[in-house]
């Protein structure tokens, strides 16, 4: 039941974040994204990682998409004709390289990973007590790293004075 | 584990080309290119998540949350950068940000 939910996310995954991409429209671009990341959740879900589901969710989805279509509605951007789209030459070098990937898949899949250690669920407390105990410094630069990005933001937004 | 680890890393695998795939057709306009970003990031969370489930420790989701906050901190700078040359430059082409003095 668990296994075939995965596969089917794993699609909707994989086809929304394709219409996204080949999307002309930005606004469809970033609707499509969402949906995308929806499934992604589910599936962090399934992995036995509930609270990085709700982090998807919360942060990605709720956030960090929408301050993309604000930007674009701000922009003005929602304009298809007047944007450059990628020709056939554009899309040239990036199959290139994802056929280069893709062959390296067919080699990860020909090589067995080893079995699954009698693995215990991940509990959330599992999870807060590994984040706190021994990623304390990490945490500390993160929040940091946020702070600056704050002040950066802030500063790149201010209007000058003509 | 629901499923094998192999399947999780060919997923998040086929994610992270398609946002290559993305950046690297979506050149000029950088909108786009930063959400070929996100997908990319997206798939790295993504095979964090399942090593984490396949051995069992929590490493793997605090790098996931960790890379969720690092992802928030670029995209804003990065819109604000956005906001600020369409701003100076009223376009968002990559191309036509080769200067760094004002026009």
């Amino acid at each position: 039941m668990e296994t075939t939910l995965f596969y089917i996310l794993a699609a909707v995954t994989v086809i929304a974040t394709i219409l996204a991409i080949t999307e002309k429209h930005p606004v469809h671009a970033i609707v499509n994204l969402v949906t995308s990341f929806f499934a992604l959740a589910a599936i962090f879900f399934l992995l036995a990682a509930p609270l990085i589901a709700m982090f998807e969710i919360i942060i990605y989805a709720g956030a960090v998409m929408v301050l993309f279509l604000f930007v674009v509605m701000i922009l003005d951007l929602g304009h298809p004709e007047r944007a450059a789209r990628p020709g056939l030459f554009h899309w040239l070098p990036a199959v290139l390289l994802i056929e280069v990937i893709l062959f390296s898949l067919i080699v990860l899949v020909s090589v067995r990973v080893g079995p699954p250690a009698a693995a215990p669920m991940i509990t959330v407390q599992d999870f807060a007590l590994t984040l706190f105990r021994q990623y304390g410094v990490a945490i500390e630069i993160v929040s940091m790293q946020l702070l600056f990005a704050v002040v950066g933001a802030l500063y790149l937004g201010r209007r000058r004075k003509a | 584990m629901i499923v094998p680890l192999t399947h999780v890393l060919l997923l998040a695998a086929v994610l992270f080309c398609l946002g290559l795939g993305c950046v690297l057709a979506w050149r000029t306009n950088v909108i786009m290119l930063l959400i070929g970003i996100e997908i990319m990031l997206n798939a790295a969370m993504l095979a964090f998540v399942g090593g984490s489930c396949h051995w069992g420790r929590a490493d793997g989701q605090v790098f996931a949350l960790l890379i969720i906050a690092m992802t928030s901190a670029e995209v804003s700078l990065a819109l604000a950068m956005v906001v600020y040359l369409h701003r100076r430059r009223k376009t968002v082409n990559v191309d036509d940000f080769h200067q760094l003095r004002e026009p």
